[in-house]
Parts: structure tokens; C-alpha cells; sequence
């Protein structure tokens, strides 16, 4: 299982990877962590002509907060957000869950959020968060740079918004305010394997307890990660409930649409989807203080 | 292409194909055979190497031009002449392997774990070998491994091993 061969171009900048881009774009991928991309290669379902390897462009390897946005450039790994010292405040709760399940401990080292993004597996577990959290992703194309909503940004299983000759540089996830707090829920076989289901939660309140803003999202549930548009509006505006969170936890159920595989049947991923979802619910609000 | 690892202390310059991986580049251009090659889709761990002093990973799913330039520790780089590092020493003593496949990817995965968190807990052991996968003898005498190496690397001045 080697790769086909390919013509290896090396970025030491944003910049020089763009410019390889705009000369092979139609035949070329970009190398990140590559811990998505390489398997696919070796087993020949990807077979780009050109790589630009990206790993030695140190403008690229960011992980700060600034102007009320963390912004994660396109070679930080996830090991970098699972050690970063804000990561323990409750706000990134869902950012700090999420980290230390995606793959394995070892892939993590290697492994990159904006590549993750970019690959877009409909079991990832990068998009449902960025999903819940609404981040934006940063894309360079001809006519300059552009930052897309994660909604459009995610396209359809395996592809993105970003164009032919184009690169993702960062994702940003807006700060969340101090009255919020989030969840990852997610059920694999074993460490590493994807997720048989996965849930992405973010709750902010306000002063009175009512929610605020809430993102609900699902992995494996779907041609690619799905927001619950449904569960977000019930939630909106109302003081949490043990019933509320039923009646979310059903939403994302109904919402679920997965395939069956040997990790489960279509109905027991879809009661998945609404048990994960009604917990991920429950222990953000915990983590605010709040026991429902 | 020509690529310039520098794998246990040792600078290997050579010409390679841009698809080599790592751990082929290891096994069959350096003759360093120590590496495991298990799932050779980044499941297993058994081809784990520590790039750089601090950063594990996984050599199966990484290409040797990406190493270029940088430092490589191989399983055949951690005994110091004919004194084991301790973290081989406590696989021999707890009884860490019965194979010895994943023995490797294990220990470096391990070392490179000691290095960022020197005082692991058991569940931080486990949590921290988790992408490496043992298929003889379970996992108990790997932790008990793991937590004699941490005890005695902790008693070593910094530097004193790699």
C-alpha cells in the first residue's frame, strides 16, 4: 500500500503554497497533518499529482486569541489546543472535549483542525464542533481572502467551499462570553475508530437563565456534519427544562439521517444522535451551574 | 528527491522517491528495522518515532520529505552503548512485551508522553498509549513499564537521557 507517485513542492509561506496552488492547483492537494490525506492515498482513493506540503510554513502555525477570536492557522495540530493553556476555561469546554477525542493521542500530534475541516468525513468530529460553536473559515482564492461561514464551508461529503487553486489558512471560533459552556458526546468502538455518533453542544445564557445562544450539531449523521437548526430554535429564548432538552434530544433525532454500517443500524445511530445530543445538553448546562 | 534525516544523532542523505514514508525511508534507506510497520494506516502505533525530541508520531502516515531537516529517534537510538534506557529496562523488568511488535512504537510513544508529563498517573498512561495497539499480552505490564521509567527518569538530572 504506497501511494502513487507524486511531484513533492514544499511551502516555506502562506504565500509560496498559494503560488504553487495558482500553477498545479487542478492536480494538486495540500499536505497539512496529513493523517486524512496519506491513508486515503495509500489506498489509492486519493491521487493527487502534486502535494504542497505545508508543514514548514511558519505563518501558518498560529493558535492565538485576538480581537475577540481564536484563530487556528492551518498547520496547528490538535495536541497544540489539547495543551493550550486557555483550554481549561469553561467556555472552550466544547473545544477542550473534543480534543482529546479526535483519532488517537499519537495522531493528534500530527493532526490539524483546518485539515480536518477540509477533508470534511462525514464522521469527522472537527466540523460538528465548528458547527455548534459557528466558526468561520479563512480561505485564500485569486481574487483575495475570504472568510466563509462554517455553514457554506462544508459543501457535501468530502468537499468544501474551497475552490480549485484556493487553500484554507485558519478557522475562527468567536470567544465565547463567560456564560457559556459546551459538550462533545461521542460513542466509538475503540479509541480512533470513527464515530458511531457524535454530538457538539454550545449553550450561552443570560443573566436570567434563559438560553441565549445555542449550537447543536451531529457527526455521522449525515452526507456531512448537520447543524439541528430545530433543537437551536426550541432552545432560544427559554429556561432549561428537563422537558426542553427531551424535546432537543428528539429534534436532533429526527434530524440524524445515517447509514448503517457495522457500527449500528440507521435506528439505533438516530436514537444515538438524540441520547448524545440530550446529554451533551445536560452537562454543558452542569458545567454552568446549572442541574436540570 | 534528496532528503537529509538526522535519525539518532546520525545525519542519513539520501535520494527518494517523494512517496517514500518515513518508516520505510527508516527500514529500508537507513537499515534501522527496529520500526515497525503494523496496520500501515495509522492505527496500531508500531511505527511510532519521535520527531524533534518531543512530538510522537505515527511514521506509516508521514513522508520522509517531510522529515527532511529534521531530528529522528528510532527505538535504536534510546540505549546508551550497552546500558538500556530506562524505559527498555522497565519493559525488561515488569515484563512490558511478549512479542515485542509493538514493543517499539510503545516505548517511544512513552518516552515522548514522560518528556511532556514526567509524573503521569495510570489513567494517564493508558490514555497516552491508547493509539498503540498490543495484541499478546494486554496492557497492565506496559502501564506498570511506563510507571517504573517515569519513577526513574524523575530521579535523573535533565539531560542525563534522551
Amino acid at each position: 500500500m504506497i501511494p502513487a507517485a507524486f511531484d513533492y513542492l514544499r511551502a516555506h509561506s502562506a504565500d509560496e503554497a498559494f503560488a504553487h496552488l495558482q500553477k498545479r492547483g487542478a492536480d494538486a492537494r495540500v499536505l497539512a497533518g496529513g493523517q486524512s490525506l496519506i491513508p486515503a492515498m495509500r489506498f489509492r482513493l486519493a491521487r493527487p499529482a502534486v502535494l504542497v506540503d505545508i508543514n514548514a510554513a511558519g505563518d501558518l502555525n498560529h493558535l492565538r486569541v485576538n480581537d475577540g477570536v481564536l484563530e487556528i492557522g492551518a498547520i496547528a495540530r490538535d495536541s497544540d489546543i489539547e495543551r493550550a493553556q486557555w483550554i481549561t476555561d469553561r467556555r472552550w469546554s466544547l473545544i477542550r472535549d473534543v480534543s482529546r477525542v479526535v483519532a488517537d493521542p499519537v495522531v493528534r500530534q500530527m493532526a490539524t483542525v483546518v485539515g480536518s475541516l477540509c477533508h470534511n468525513d462525514p464522521a469527522g468530529d472537527w466540523t460538528t464542533t465548528a458547527l455548534a460553536a459557528r466558526a468561520t473559515v479563512v480561505v485564500r482564492g485569486k481574487s483575495g481572502t475570504r472568510t466563509v461561514s462554517i455553514d457554506e464551508f462544508l459543501v457535501d461529503s468530502f468537499t468544501t467551499a474551497v475552490s480549485e487553486g484556493e487553500m484554507a489558512l485558519a478557522v475562527h471560533f468567536p470567544v465565547p462570553d463567560d456564560r457559556t459552556a459546551g459538550s462533545y458526546q461521542k460513542i466509538e468502538r475503540k479509541v480512533g475508530d470513527f464515530a458511531t455518533a457524535a454530538a457538539a453542544v454550545q449553550l450561552s445564557l443570560n443573566a436570567n437563565g434563559t438560553v441565549r445562544e445555542a449550537g447543536v450539531a451531529l457527526s455521522a449523521a449525515g452526507p456531512c456534519a448537520v447543524r439541528v437548526e430545530e433543537a437551536e430554535r426550541l432552545l432560544v429564548g427559554q429556561k432549561p427544562s428537563a422537558d426542553l432538552i427531551r424535546a432537543a434530544g428528539e429534534a436532533a433525532s429526527r434530524r440524524s439521517s445515517p447509514q448503517a454500517d457495522l457500527r449500528g443500524s440507521v435506528e439505533y445511530k438516530k436514537d444515538l444522535a438524540g441520547v448524545l445530543a440530550a446529554r451533551g445538553l445536560r452537562q454543558a448546562l452542569s458545567r454552568l451551574g446549572v442541574q436540570v | 528527491m534528496r532528503v537529509k534525516v538526522t535519525v539518532n544523532g546520525a545525519a542519513y542523505e539520501r535520494d527518494v522517491e517523494p512517496r517514500t514514508l518515513l518508516a520505510y525511508f527508516l527500514r529500508e534507506q537507513c537499515g534501522l528495522t527496529g520500526t515497525h510497520v503494523g496496520c500501515d494506516t495509522s492505527s496500531c502505533g508500531c511505527c511510532v518515532v519521535v520527531m524533534d525530541g518531543e512530538r510522537a508520531v505515527k511514521s506509516c502516515t508521514m513522508f520522509a520529505a517531510q522529515a527532511d531537516g529534521h531530528q529522528i529517534l528510532t527505538v535504536e537510538g534510546l540505549a546508551n552503548g550497552g546500558t538500556l534506557h530506562p524505559m527498555q529496562q522497565a519493559f525488561w523488568d515488569q515484563h512490558g512485551l511478549q512479542c515485542g511488535y509493538c514493543t517499539p512504537g510503545m516505548m517511544l510513544t512513552a518516552v515522548a508522553l514522560l518528556k511532556r508529563h514526567p509524573n503521569p498517573d495510570e489513567a494517564e498512561i493508558r490514555e497516552g498509549l491508547s493509539g498503540n495497539l498490543c495484541r499478546c499480552t494486554g496492557y497492565q505490564n506496559i502501564v506498570k513499564a511506563v510507571q517504573q521509567a517515569a519513577d526513574v527518569l524523575r530521579q535523573q538530572p535533565a539531560g542525563a537521557v534522551k
